[in-house]
């Protein structure tokens, strides 16, 4: 009997060795092994992913900035595709044949590892392409078309500004896991700062496949379907015909065109030029590297990223400061005689002497400012210079400069603002007085602002002493718009210090012919512009033209900043341009003719390429 | 002897068992055909509504079985089972009707049925009955006769049929045979022939020499009981062996013509191998004698192999054993029912979709779904655990009627308990290993859970048969 006992225990082991083998095997498929639950959700259910249509933007009167169009995008399903002609797919859709041949190729060899999804193939096709798609469709199993919407342009404006949009990135989609290949995603400008509310929710329908991978139906009669939720609207601030309007009038000119509501701080315009042609937006990609590769950068958006030196529109800071230090009485008057000769000097242009501060704002002189600065700096009532320059940074920074706004404009920059240390560093401590930095009185030197910091500032003169953050929302659908954007933003200077220097401003502009005022171009009758021009050296050539202002002097509606790379005068470029697009905004319409023509025709970019 | 002793004295674990995997045979044969419009479990227009009927018929016979049906008969009726089952087999061959390019079915009125599912449980019978005559010589060569006639006569029947997977199910007669006397080396050397065979089909012969080689030296050390002697040389002489191959490459060998790999191979194996036959002519062992026959043998088989493989075998066989052995993946031809079956058994993950959840059932993914491949069903419904489950129940059956035919005072009942355990146990381990992909594809049901009369009857009869005889203990 000992025998069989054994046989029968061989046999029970060997049950035994086949149930674990079993086990092991189970343990490996069901467990350890993740592609076959992979494989069977590509294996029953086919996803079409459906696209939400882009939110749009709107300008402030509701006139659409960035629209959408219908565009389709070939998929190809690498399983389902036979043998196929490769020549004629080519020329449906425009491709080369051989990095045509090259994908396909790959897609075979990875076909298993792709399994039935469908993937992009080509992009974006015309209605008409995908008409003769259509006709031609039965010669290409797994190849299929899905509708997307893809940007349209009906305003010739704001390119930098409404930005574009293109498809995620891997890098991207790394580190946002809720994009997924071929999703497209806001880039610069608008589309970039309101990527959240404008994508909108991506959507799909679920289709059963059979054991032949044929769609057999809709699964559970859609009731899982997921419907795509469009996009919200957002409005901007923006008005199209302005923007339009400044966009026209920086043709051929390099820098900045800005104008605010300063009642709100909502940003009317925003050109910077040269800037992206709006035609070109929508398919950005092809013309990708040959805006990267300009010389002009026109990718580079200059109103918000490029900080310049203010020139003489800093004049108006400094005569805010010093009035508010109570260094400058508005009645005493300062020599000039050509300029001002106490250290390294600053030279000035001819006209009438001495001058009070109205006069020296109205006619720019750089010598009652150097007084003006001196006066700030070498303030007895501080210790030092260091001291009195501290307090002179507070009040700039109060009005703006040298910091970032907190505009929902993406990759703005805060500019330039020295600190004593800096000066420490160049002239060792404590080794340098008011004349050392006399520069900054006309704002020159170590100083640098962006057309939208002085847009702002304009605003705040405008208002009497405060700004609202500037901004490109005005509205949009269920959607709280940032709260700070309705809160002030006081200057730390008083507001009948505002009321001094506007009067200077307003003669600037409005003086009669002779009286030596510098901006009396930009004059609009009726519209009381009040402005200061400016006209900044700078080591890169020709003078940069600067102009800023605001009207109506009372109750004021806009508040522009106009910077002309490369210009010369503040008075023949940036003022003309200011006060045209302030008395298009104003009036709806152009008088000055022969300055409009000037303006549109004129061309500074050519300095600017010298 | 009443029907009340009966009822406590019966092997209810067994019973209960066969239950449960007759419920998740329903249930699952429900959820592989589940059909919304036709939502009620008993509804006979659908598998698992006709499911419903096979397994109450099956517990009616069961209690015919249990208490109606005199035990003593089928000792005395067994050849007369045997005789019907193959004029049934016979009947097929000339009646039957072809599906799915078998010929193993047969029309009753409304009905068919699997003539060759029934023969299991008459050549069984039959079997017993033979190998419990009194004087019987398990030895004897004229015993060994009828009982390979017994056994191959319904199988080549079957094989006749083109039903070949229900004829390879014969071959688990072994393991009863094994117990009941048969040299253990009978199995040894069958299951290491299958292996030779599988490994010259998925390498080379090459690799196939190798690995026998390696056989050859390991039973000499246990035979000789040098087992460091035979350690060293395996290790200095097996390098030599595998890079034989690449002496063919050298330039110094150019005057030899160009010797194929397995000349090579053959040139550095000889030494060894008449050095085992003169030790062998020497010592006069017999058992090195026969080492030699058997590397001979197997010699000769790798060779063969690629002869049977190509010439013998049939092309749909070809191409499953093939896939099985990862030759010539077709995904979508004799690979997908496997594939599919992988991808549905695996996406169940540990703990199953949960009942009719699955989508690779409920769609047709897996062919043969509520048959042969049932085992998909319950892989990707009820996961891991339930997996594990049946496996379980499966091989409690198996090792429980294998310890109450070992308690049998009645060697019929013994021989007829091991026959059954043999052939649960070959349904058992070819089906489920199929549709996870250890077996290549055999059509042959999953014991008690698949769908199908036939199939569910012929085990109910075979169980219940054993559960009867194995009361008689307690008389």
């Amino acid at each position: 009997m000992g025998v069989e006992l054994k046989k029968k225990n061989i046999l029970i082991i060997g049950t035994i060795v086949v149930a674990v083998l079993i086990l092991l095997q189970l343990v490996n498929l069901q467990i350890l092994d993740n592609q076959y639950k992979i494989t069977a959700s590509n294996n029953a259910f086919r996803y079409d992913i459906r696209y939400p249509a882009r939110g749009l933007i709107l300008d402030r009167t509701g006139k659409i900035l960035a629209g959408n169009v219908t565009a389709y995008d070939i998929m190809i399903t690498p399983f389902e595709v036979t043998e196929l002609d490769t020549a004629d797919l080519c020329r449906i859709f425009e491709l080369d044949i051989c990095n045509v041949r090259k994908t396909l190729k790959d897609y075979r060899r990875n076909r298993r590892k792709i399994g039935y999804q469908s993937m992009p193939f080509v992009k974006q096709i015309s209605s008409q392409q995908y008409a003769v798609f259509l006709e031609k469709a039965y010669k290409f199993p797994g190849f299929s078309a899905i509708s997307r919407t893809v940007r349209s342009y009906p305003y010739n404006a704001g390119a930098n500004l409404l930005g574009y949009i293109s498809e995620v990135d891997t890098s991207y989609i790394r580190k946002n896991p809720e994009y997924k290949r071929g999703d497209y995603i806001g880039r610069t400008g608008i589309e970039q700062s309101y990527e959240g509310v404008l994508k909108g929710e991506k959507g799909y329908n679920i289709f059963l496949r059979d054991v032949n991978n044929r769609v057999k139906s809709s699964f559970a009669e859609g009731q899982y379907d997921l419907n795509a939720v469009p996009g919200k609207n957002i409005i901007s601030s923006i008005d199209a015909e302005l923007q339009s309007y400044g966009e026209s009038l920086m043709v051929n000119k390099v820098g900045s065109l800005v104008a605010i509501e300063p009642s709100s701080g909502e940003i009317l315009t925003l050109v910077s030029s040269p800037g992206i042609d709006v035609t070109k937006l929508s398919t950005i990609n092809k013309y990708y590297s040959e805006l990267l590769n300009d010389p002009l950068k026109p990718m580079f958006n200059r109103a918000v990223m490029s900080p310049y030196p203010p020139g003489s529109v800093f004049k108006l800071v400094n005569g805010l400061v010093a009035l508010q230090e109570g260094v400058l009485d508005t009645l005493v008057r300062y020599p000039c005689s050509m300029g001002f000769h106490i250290g390294r000097g600053v030279a000035c242009h001819a006209h009438p002497s001495p001058l009070s501060l109205t006069g020296a704002i109205m006619m720019s002189c750089n010598s009652y400012f150097c007084y003006a600065f001196r006066k700030i700096m070498d303030n007895p009532a501080y210790p030092n210079v260091a001291a009195a320059f501290n307090s002179w940074k507070e009040k700039v920074e109060s009005l703006g400069f040298g910091l970032k706004l907190g505009t929902d404009f993406p990759s703005e920059q805060a500019g330039i603002l020295p600190t004593t240390g800096d000066y420490d560093k160049i002239h060792g401590k404590n080794r340098w007085s008011s004349l050392s930095i006399i520069s900054l009185a006309i704002g020159q030197g170590e100083i640098g602002t962006t057309p939208l910091h002085l847009a702002n500032f304009a605003a705040i003169i405008a208002n009497r002493g405060f700004y609202y953050t500037p901004h490109i929302i005005k509205g949009a659908e269920d959607t709280v718009i940032n709260a700070d954007f309705s809160k002030k933003h006081y200057a730390k200077i008083d507001v009948q210090n505002f009321k001094k220097l506007i009067h200077g401003m307003y003669l600037a502009v409005n003086s009669a012919p002779g009286s030596g005022a510098t901006a009396r171009i930009a004059a609009v009758p009726g519209l009381e512009i009040c402005g200061k021009t400016g006209t900044a050296q700078n080591p890169h050539g020709k003078d940069h033209s600067v102009f800023i202002c605001f009207a109506p002097k009372d109750n004021p509606k806009i508040a522009v900043a106009a910077y002309i790379e490369n210009a010369g005068f503040g008075a023949t470029w940036a003022a003309p341009i200011a006060s045209l697009l302030v008395e298009k905004y104003l009036n709806k319409k152009v008088e000055r003719k022969d300055l409009e023509v000037y303006i549109l025709t004129g061309n500074t970019m050519i300095n600017v390429l010298k | 002897m009443t029907v009340g002793i009966k009822y406590k004295k019966l092997d209810w674990p067994l019973i209960a068992s066969y239950l449960t995997l007759v419920i998740i045979g329903w249930l699952s044969v429900f959820s592989s055909v589940y059909d919304p419009d036709h939502a009620g479990i008993f509804d006979i227009s659908q598998r698992y509504g006709m499911q419903f009927i096979w397994i109450i018929s099956s517990l009616g016979i069961a209690v015919l079985i249990l208490f109606v049906v005199n035990p003593k008969l089928y000792n005395v009726t067994a050849w007369f089972i045997y005789a019907i089952s193959i004029f049934f087999l016979v009947a097929v061959l000339v009646a039957g009707v072809e599906i799915n390019g078998s010929k193993s079915w047969l029309m009753l009125g409304p009905f068919r049925f699997q003539p060759a599912e029934f023969s299991k449980i008459a050549t069984s019978l039959a079997l017993a009955a033979l190998m419990s005559t009194y004087n019987f010589q398990f030895k004897s060569l004229g015993a060994l006769g009828r009982i390979a006639v017994t056994i191959l006569f319904p199988m080549v029947m079957i094989v006749l049929e083109k039903e070949t997977g229900s004829a390879l199910v014969y071959a688990g007669f072994i393991f009863m045979l094994y117990r009941e006397g048969l040299n253990g080396w009978y199995l040894i050397f069958g299951i290491l022939a299958i292996l030779l065979f599988l490994i010259t089909l998925s390498f080379s012969s090459y690799v196939a020499i190798i690995f026998l080689f390696i056989i050859m030296v390991v039973a000499r050390a246990l035979l000789t009981r040098q087992f460091i002697r035979h350690g060293v040389f395996l290790l200095f002489y097996l390098p030599l062996l595998i890079f034989s191959r690449r002496l063919g490459e050298l330039s110094l060998f150019d005057f030899l013509g160009h010797w194929s790999e397995t000349a090579w191979l053959a040139l550095f194996i000889a030494p060894p191998v008449i050095y085992h036959t003169i030790s062998a002519f020497r010592q006069k062992i017999s058992h090195l004698w026969y080492i030699l026959l058997c590397f001979i043998v197997s010699f000769a088989m790798i060779f063969s192999v690629d002869f049977f493989f190509e010439k013998v075998l049939q092309d749909h066989q070809r191409a499953r054993i093939e896939n099985l052995l990862g030759i010539h993946v077709d995904l979508k031809g004799a690979g997908y029912n496997v594939h599919q079956s992988k991808i549905a058994i695996g996406s169940g993950g540990f703990s199953g979709k949960g009942f009719l959840q699955g989508t690779q059932t409920k769609f047709n993914f897996v062919p043969e779904q509520s048959t042969d491949f049932i085992f998909c069903t319950v892989g990707e419904e009820w996961g891991f655990l339930g997996s594990v489950f049946v496996v379980f129940l499966y091989c409690f059956m198996i090792i429980r009627i294998v310890n109450l035919s070992e308690k049998q005072k009645d060697a019929f009942a013994r021989v007829y308990g091991y026959c059954l355990a043999s052939i649960i146990f070959l349904h058992f381990f070819v089906n489920i290993g199929m549709t996870i992909g250890l077996m290549p594809v055999i059509g042959i049901p999953l014991p008690f859970v698949s769908y199908g009369g036939s199939s569910l009857w012929s085990f109910t009869i075979f169980l219940f048969i054993f559960i009867r005889l194995d009361l008689e203990r307690w008389k």
